[in-house]
């Protein structure tokens, strides 16, 4: 059966990049970014990525927005796409790729490719949620989203696994709400957006010498069985439970309604509280043993301060350090390429008392001992 | 001069059937000696007497084919494997795939060998007994700890000995309850903390500093209280030998815990460095693969673990003693931790290790440790150039060892092909799949090299020259390389679903029978 | 002494050896060796023996050293209790000891694609024997499979208590335990000494909700063959405990596979398909349960299977469940992986696929009658109870001399002198079983083997003074 990749350009997307400017959302970022002579890379990019999927042609069925939106890109990497929707050539805004995500998802594709940056991937995130597989080909500034892969062509590669039905698996990896303005001033005011279903880049090779692996699924509920084990020990302790797929594991596993995006409370192995914000968290812990298990959000490693602001600099200083639990999959410890994990609490003295080398779990009485930067 | 390349290679492709397929029924193999018509009138009906259902109702769905017909299938299947023997096979990192001397095999086909059964009198083994002496005393030189065990079936199962006799150590001090946490490095072979974990430990994982060293900051912010030991190899598994590997055993034992050497990468360090000088208590040697023993596919293997005086009340029993006259086998050893494999162990792997041993002797160990890091030097140099070619950690200012972990990482980024695609493509040339490293890769797009002693200055130019040419394949026409391989015995898999598919995965012939009858 | 040029290290050829040097810029190895701080460096060389460059020279020493056993070719032996003389075909030997599969390594499933398909023909020709569907690759012996399986059942369950059927091979239990003690309790079961099998009292009176699995040997260490199968079974599954047998596979050209009475899991050991015994080294053991999902994701090991290729009508071959992924409480109890027998997995296929159906029947058969001969002439003998144990068995029965007043050590000491190695003496590990030893007959006996048994037994025991009333 023929396979259909939808395809999807942000076409003014890591156009500020080149130009000094940081990302490229909002209209007269764009304008000014224009104006300074930055030329699309998104199209480029779109192409070099395609170019891996040249010998499924004919066995492969590329659906894509008209014009600059992937309809060019496809005809340039070589193929016949299927044009669906409409657009104002020239001025696409973010409502075009919510638009086209959807109208793709409605066409039943494999897998939507899209070509942009952060604001790309939540505007995919958006229209389709988890329900249909997505992957992102790198062409905005510094990403912090996880969804996206390192280089074009290693997602052409992986959209190009996809199609031959060779991915063994499909993680959950963080979308992240920046604001760009901010970033551009300097400071980095981001959160958990959401999360979109990717491909895995792993474990589609049988590697023998290693004995069969465990999957993602499996290191998750090692993971979690490892706190669980915490949980009953302590059955009069407040676990404050961070947002992320990686705690969101814990709370199945016990089967809780966690909140996947904000910081939940278990205690006796009871939910006790759901998305909470840091003052009940400081009501809740005061003069009580507690411990605050958090996990790596988005792909920089940071594991305070993205996402989870809600466990403050006060409420980790109510708590204590001692009670931390920080929890991560080795593919996403491998994923920071030996970068450290990094705390950004926007209080320097928490930071510093943050920074230095922590114990990661990583599995069902497995640890690493890891550093962490400010 | 250019080195060969074997362009026009063709690995032999029989398009095999499986034995089922080949089945002629009637046809027998081999007769067995059936018993004298004296002895089968006396004994009278021993099926009528089995206890009721235990009489076998069906005969059990064996292939029945001729002598001749066993004999070639199977040297048709022997015939689309690469074994080290007959390939230049550097492929396999922290393997030492060497070459496995053919006098060996005669040696261990000897009846006097051969058919010898583990319960015989000791008078009547006092020949594998003085091997199994002797071989002791050798490795406890190159070692230079107080004893050892060749019960071990593998290296694996030496790391899973050490675990068992750290917690029978703990135990025996009442501090097991305590000491439950392992310590091990990342680029430690992964049984390291696997074995560890079978045994009960908690373990935790030090990752290297910037130089690729194991971090020994992060050491100290993991001992403490609840340290029961370090299991570590050194060189790890990317090839840096770890200079301060002493002052990690002096952290770990001022916290109180012990430490063992993961010695499986010690090929290259006979006679050069052992254990002793570092400070361990324990280590161990993968015997089928230092000592040229042939891996067998995946085994018989041997590990032999070595230990401080202090350690040795738990070793597993039996022990094999020398009273001066004769050797014995002691199993009066209360703290011992038991067994971890029945009776001695593989004996085979430690005759043909004793058997390679003598014939190099000291020198010879020298050499081959010299040899191999001579190698793997060349080599990296030669290397040096190929596009897409990238090695963990360069500009550390750090010679590599025995192995070096190299990364097509540039290669990917450049034509999506990766290192999975080079090492399907490899086997177009009759060289064998290459090690990778283990999941998940800490360095992207990994392949671990290890020229060790066996290989000539031909073998090593003709890898590289091949590495070279599949680079150059890569850049030219990358669907060709991901195709690959090509040439080998068999084609790829085109439906690996279905292997994950309980409706449709069969781990025997009667099981695909079953899910693809209509 | 000019350097020598070693014939397994082609570079230690001097000259070449410089040419490497000079092109990495060293003057020798000690440059690279460097990295290494000179107090971690060993000084000096290693006190080891005098080599033997030679190998001739060598191959007369360790023939020298070889001389010194006396093997079970040129002595008469019935030892068995877990390694087994039985005849190897000369094919079998002619297979493994190729180079292409003596010296492979794990591989891969295209350049070792032969490797791959003799593993699933290995575990296709055990899964017929034993009647399951799923086998794993070779584990390090029976008593690592015995570990092996009742560690998965303990990760399917969550329980932590096995009983196991006192019977069974004290030295294989010895690894049980040692694999099972983080966090493992292991239970024996009682069994009758004067009929055979298992005691299903005590078996009702320890097996609970708590018990994850029941194991038991069949045919025994002792030898007897447990006839209650059906009812062991039923009784663990009544308390939702798995089943867990151990079985000889030469026993099951005629004796009925466990998997027909009950067994959930089955482990055994291959040495005697085909395997040299080599003191004990020649061990390798298998592991078997249904094919279900839940059984195939908590084998540690690798599962070859058969699948397609691009090319039309070849198979191919990979790793089952590769990726598996959880189930109950698994992440709580692991497993380790290695280098363990495959080789001698090659063996049992090849040796299997010789024999074919009718001649493991005919093994079975040959085995029991020469077993059931044995122990008339045997039991014969004056003071001597044999079989000790009543329950029919399969190749091995305990032979008693309580009434002989002779220990067994004397008296194997006594068949030693007549060129026979004697059973195994049980007194040590059975000692309820007084002075008794346990005899193996396999298809290497002959009639006249087992009579010159008879008579140096009697010439034994007639030399020293009766007893027996």
């Amino acid at each position: 059966m023929t396979k259909k990749l939808g395809l999807i350009v942000n076409p003014f997307a890591g156009m500020g990049g080149r130009v000094g400017l940081k990302g490229s959302d909002g209209a007269d970022t764009l304008q000014k970014a224009l104006a300074l002579g930055a030329r699309p890379e998104a199209p480029r990019r779109a192409v070099e990525a395609l170019s891996m999927l040249q010998d499924l042609k004919g066995a492969l069925e590329i659906v894509a927005y008209p014009h600059e939106m992937g309809e060019d890109e496809a005809r340039q990497a070589g193929f016949e796409p299927t044009v669906v929707g409409s657009i104002d050539r020239g001025h696409t805004m973010p409502e075009d790729t919510v638009r086209a995500a959807q109208d793709l998802m409605r066409l039943g594709v494999d897998l939507l490719l899209f070509v942009g940056g952060d604001g790309t991937a939540r505007n995919v995130h958006d229209a389709v949620g988890d329900r249909v597989p997505a992957l992102g080909v790198p062409a905005g500034v510094k990403i912090h989203s996880a969804v996206y892969a390192t280089t074009p062509r290693a997602a052409g590669d992986l959209a190009k696994m996809v199609m031959e039905e060779r991915v063994g698996a499909f993680h959950d990896a963080e979308v992240m709400d920046i604001d760009e303005d901010a970033f551009r001033e300097g400071r980095v005011s981001s959160r958990l957006y959401g999360y979109l279903r990717v491909p895995a880049d792993t474990g589609h090779v049988q590697n023998m010498k290693s004995g069969r692996a465990a999957g993602d699924e499996a290191a998750l509920a090692a993971i979690a069985e490892h706190v669980i084990e915490a949980m009953e020990a302590h059955p009069d302790d407040l676990f404050i439970v961070g947002p992320g797929t990686t705690t969101r594991a814990i709370m199945d596993r016990l089967g809780l309604q966690g909140t996947l995006l904000g910081v939940d409370l278990v205690e006796g192995l009871r939910l006790v509280g759901s998305d909470v914000g840091e003052r009940d968290l400081l009501e809740r812990s005061q003069g009580r043993r507690s411990h605050v298990v958090v996990t790596v959000i988005g792909g920089q490693g940071y594991i305070f301060g993205r996402g989870n602001q809600q466990i403050s600099p006060r409420v980790l200083a109510q708590v204590g350090l001692q009670s931390l639990m920080v929890v991560a999959t080795r593919q996403k410890i491998a994923s920071l390429r030996g970068g450290p994990l990094l705390v950004d609490t926007g209080d320097a003295e928490m930071d510093r008392r943050l920074s230095g080398y922590a114990r990661v779990i990583t599995g069902f009485h497995d640890e690493i001992v890891y550093r962490v930067e400010a | 001069m250019t080195a060969r390349v074997r362009k026009d290679y063709q690995q032999a492709r029989w398009n095999e059937p499986v034995i089922y397929e080949l089945s002629l029924p009637g046809a027998r193999g081999v007769l067995v000696p059936m018993p004298d018509g004296e002895v089968q009138a006396k004994a009278g009906d021993v099926l009528g007497r089995l206890p009721k259902g235990m009489r076998r109702a069906e005969l059990p769905n064996l292939p029945e084919l001729s002598q001749k017909h066993v004999l070639s299938h199977y040297l048709h299947l022997s015939q689309e494997t690469l074994g080290s023997n007959i390939t230049n096979d550097i492929s396999e990192g922290t393997c030492t795939m060497k070459y496995n001397p053919r006098i060996n095999e005669v040696l261990v086909g000897d009846p006097r060998f051969a058919e010898l059964h583990p319960d015989q009198d000791e008078d009547t083994v006092q020949g594998i007994l003085e091997i199994y002496h002797r071989f002791s005393q050798i490795i406890k030189e190159i070692s230079g700890m107080d004893e050892v065990t060749f019960q071990p079936g593998g290296g694996n199962h030496a790391v899973y000995t050490a675990a068992s006799v750290v917690r029978a150590y703990w135990a025996a001090r009442g501090q097991l309850e305590q000491r439950n946490e392992i310590i091990t490095t990342i680029f430690s072979h992964p049984c390291d903390a696997a074995a560890p974990a079978t045994a009960g430990f908690k373990v935790i994982t030090l990752y290297p500093d910037k130089q690729g060293i194991p971090d020994i900051e992060a050491l100290k912010a993991a001992v403490s209280e609840h340290t029961a030991a370090i299991f570590m190899t050194n060189p790890e598994d990317i090839g840096i030998f770890n200079p301060r590997v002493d002052d990690f055993v002096r952290i770990v034992h001022e916290a109180g815990g012990l430490c063992f050497y993961d010695q499986a990468n010690a090929n290259a360090f006979l006679g050069v460095a052992r254990a002793r000088e570092a400070g361990f208590d324990m280590c161990h040697f993968n015997v089928h693969k230092t000592f040229g023993t042939p891996h067998g596919g995946e085994g018989p293997a041997n590990g032999a673990f070595c230990c401080a005086n202090e350690l040795a009340p738990f070793l597993p029993v039996p022990r094999v003693v020398y009273d001066g006259k004769k050797y014995h086998l002691d199993y009066d050893k209360p703290q011992s931790i038991g067994k971890v494999r029945d009776f001695m162990g593989t004996a085979g792997v430690i005759l043909k290790a004793y058997a390679w041993t003598m014939m190099m002797g000291a020198e010879g160990l020298r050499e081959t440790a010299d040899v191999s890091v001579i190698n793997n030097n060349y080599m990296l140099a030669k290397m040096e150039g190929i596009r897409g070619l990238d090695y963990a950690f360069r500009g550390n200012g750090i010679r590599r060892q025995e192995q070096v972990r190299y990364t097509w990482e540039p290669l990917k980024n450049d034509t999506g092909v990766g290192t999975d695609d080079v090492n399907n493509r490899i086997a177009d040339y009759g060289i064998e799949h290459y090690w990778t490293s283990h999941h998940p890769w800490v360095i992207p797009e990994p392949m671990t090299l290890e020229p060790c002693e066996t290989y000539s200055i031909d073998d090593l130019d003709e890898y590289v020259e091949v590495i070279r040419t599949i680079s150059e394949e890569a850049y030219a026409d990358p669907a060709f390389v991901k195709a690959a391989p090509h040439r080998a015995a068999s084609h790829r898999r085109n439906d690996d679903a279905s292997l994950d598919d309980p409706a449709k995965w069969a781990v025997t012939w009667r099981a695909h029978v079953k899910k693809t009858r209509k | 002494m000019g350097e020598i040029v070693f014939p397994y290290i082609a570079n230690s050829v001097p000259s070449v050896k410089k040419r490497m040097m000079d092109e990495i810029g060293i003057k020798s190895a000690d440059d690279i060796f460097a990295e290494i701080p000179e107090h971690l460096r060993y000084k000096g060389t290693l006190n080891l023996p005098k080599p033997l460059l030679s190998e001739y020279e060598m191959r007369r020493h360790v023939e020298g050293l070889l001389a010194k056993n006396s093997s079970c070719e040129d002595h008469l032996s019935f030892l068995g209790g877990g390694t087994w003389q039985h005849y190897v075909p000369a094919v079998v030997d002619t297979i493994i000891e190729r180079d292409e599969f003596l010296t492979a390594y794990v591989g891969d499933a295209y350049a070792d694609h032969g490797k791959f398909q003799a593993m699933f023909e290995m575990a296709s020709m055990v899964g017929e024997l034993v009647d399951m569907d799923v086998v794993n690759t070779p584990t390090y012996d029976w008593a690592n499979a015995i570990a092996i399986a009742v560690r998965m059942a303990a990760r399917m369950n969550g329980r932590k208590e096995i009983l196991v059927d006192a019977s069974m091979s004290p030295k294989r239990l010895a690894v049980v335990k040692n694999y099972c003690l983080p966090d493992i309790t292991v239970k024996l079961l009682d069994f009758d000494r004067v009929q055979g099998g298992m005691n299903l009292e005590d078996l009702k009176a320890k097996i609970s909700s708590a018990t994850s699995a029941v194991y038991f040997e069949n045919p025994s260490y002792l030898g007897f063959i447990e006839g209650h199968g059906e009812e062991i079974a039923r009784i663990t599954h009544a308390v939702g405990a798995e089943l867990i047998v151990g079985v000889d596979p030469s026993s099951l050209g005629v004796l009925t596979p466990p998997a027909q009475y009950g067994a959930d899991i089955v482990c055994g050991e291959l040495q005697p398909l085909g395997i040299h015994m080599q003191w004990g080294g020649g061990l390798s053991g298998f592991i078997a349960t249904r094919d279900e999902p839940k059984y195939v994701a908590e084998y540690p090991s690798l599962l070859f299977g058969l699948t397609t290729t691009t090319q039309e009508g070849e198979h191919g071959f990979g790793q089952v469940y590769y990726e598996r992924t959880s189930y109950a409480s698994r992440e709580r109890g692991k497993d380790f992986i290695g280098t363990t027998t495959a080789l001698y997995g090659i063996a049992a296929a090849v040796y299997l696929a010789l024999m074919g159906p009718q001649g493991m029947r005919d093994l079975g058969l040959g085995i029991m009658q020469r077993a059931a001969f044995a122990a008339d002439l045997l039991g014969a003998l004056p003071g001597v109870k044999a079989p000790y144990i009543a329950a029919p068995g399969f190749k091995e029965f305990v032979v008693n001399f309580d009434g002989t007043g002779k220990t067994v050590a004397e008296i194997n000491q006594a068949l030693l002198q007549q060129g026979i190695f004697g059973g195994k003496d049980l007194s040590g590990e059975f000692p309820e079983l007084g002075q008794s030893a346990l005899y193996a007959f396999t298809e290497v006996h002959t009639k006249d083997d087992i009579r010159r048994l008879a008579l140096a037994l009697d010439e034994a025991l007639a030399a020293f003074p009766q007893v027996k009333a």
